[in-house]
């Protein structure tokens, strides 16, 4: 698979849900519009609510990567608010 | 007001419970899902404090009650909630009040708008008068936080979807948000099970280039009871696809109740006790139409 490049790393699996997405909202809050932030995550509760909540405050989801390791890590587009 | 026996019937069906204290009743309000506007509260409010005790109870079906209202205010009690666009409840035999949670209109999770429904579905039937109480409840989604199985007439938000493969970018954002491990990612695609697919939608919802496209419909069950009796409402048929067909099967079970319940049973005992395969005929016969 290709590496996606990204610009910011976060990291939430020493969250629970729901810092979970808060703690990867401020995190693409301090990108530019355009940017790509790697957001890495616990399976369970967290990959299944995360990608989507990140879809829907706008941002581009590119690929959830699957770890190996009992983690994911999501590709996230910042796209700014019109 | 003269002293006078109160019409025990009347009252209840006008949503005036009477209480353990001579001569004061509870004042069943109507709520319809669970919404009520600001000045509805206000005057909500006005007539607890004046006629009441100055408090409310919420009920466990959406409902408020103000407990406390003397016999003898019960009709000026009724015009003071008139003006402020706050109408009396039912209970006894007959259509109780329709509850809904926030559905599509506010949670992100809704797969269908609960209180456009529940509105309607208070429309057609608040009130009827049957052999024993009848509820509907209006859930979004499969979270079912407004707990559909638990009324005579449970409907619960779904999606029939459907998968676009040129739109898919094989991110595998889907198959992680399906709890139903009804898709799964097999070399770099998605692999789709529609047998373990429970109409949940949430690979619609969390998919991020909308390769997923989700149709609203409404998984309808019957017969929950949650008293003396508990019994799980069943899904006796496919999602429906349109609001008419809804309404038709809704129709339909409602008719079969008035018409083959004993007076004091309810859905599911009437259901227990003459079996279900007619009653299934009847609601198969309303979905085609």
């Amino acid at each position: 698979m290709d590496e996606i490049k990204f610009n910011e790393q976060a990291d939430i699996t020493d969250q629970v849900c729901p810092m979970t997405f808060v703690k990867a909202k401020v995190s693409i809050d301090e990108l530019e519009d355009g940017e790509v932030l790697a957001i890495r995550m616990n399976d369970g509760e967290p990959v299944q609510n995360v990608p989507r909540s990140m879809k829907e405050e706008g941002h581009k989801i590119l690929k959830l990567h699957n770890n190996q390791d009992g983690t994911y890590t999501l590709y996230v587009r910042k796209v700014e608010e019109g | 007001m003269a002293e006078k026996k109160p019409d025990y019937s009347a009252l209840k069906k006008g949503g005036f419970m009477r209480q353990k204290q001579k001569g004061y009743f509870s004042l069943r309000l109507q709520v319809v899902g669970g919404n009520l506007t600001a000045e509805n509260i206000r005057t909500v409010s006005e007539v607890a404090d004046k006629y009441g005790k100055g408090y409310v109870h919420m009920t466990s079906r959406q409902g408020i009650e103000i407990p406390f209202i003397r016999f003898g205010d019960i009709e000026e009690v009724k015009e003071k909630l008139a003006e402020g666009g706050v109408k009396p409840g039912v209970c006894g035999p007959r259509v109780r009040t329709v509850t809904a949670c926030q559905g599509a209109a506010v949670c992100p999770s809704g797969c269908i708008d609960t209180y456009a429904l529940a509105k309607e579905l208070d429309e057609h039937y608040f009130g009827r008068d049957l052999p024993h109480k009848f509820k509907f409840g209006v859930t979004g989604c499969q979270n079912n936080c407004l707990k559909a199985e638990e009324n005579d007439l449970g409907i619960k938000g779904g999606m029939v979807v459907n998968y676009k493969e040129e739109a898919c970018i094989q991110c595998g954002v889907c198959a992680k948000a399906c709890r139903e491990n009804a898709l799964s990612m097999k070399d770099g695609k998605v692999v789709i099970d529609r047998g373990k697919c429970n109409h949940c939608g949430r690979c619609v919802k969390s998919c991020p280039t909308d390769a997923w496209e989700g149709e609203s419909g409404y998984l309808v069950s019957f017969g929950g009871l949650f008293g003396n009796k508990i019994y799980q409402g069943e899904t006796l048929l496919p999602i429906i696809r349109d609001k008419d067909t809804l309404l038709r099967v809704a129709d339909a079970a409602i008719g079969f109740f008035e018409k083959n319940a004993r007076p004091g049973e309810r859905f599911r005992l009437m259901l227990q006790r003459i079996g279900e395969d007619e009653f299934r005929r009847v609601i198969t016969e309303a979905y085609h139409g």
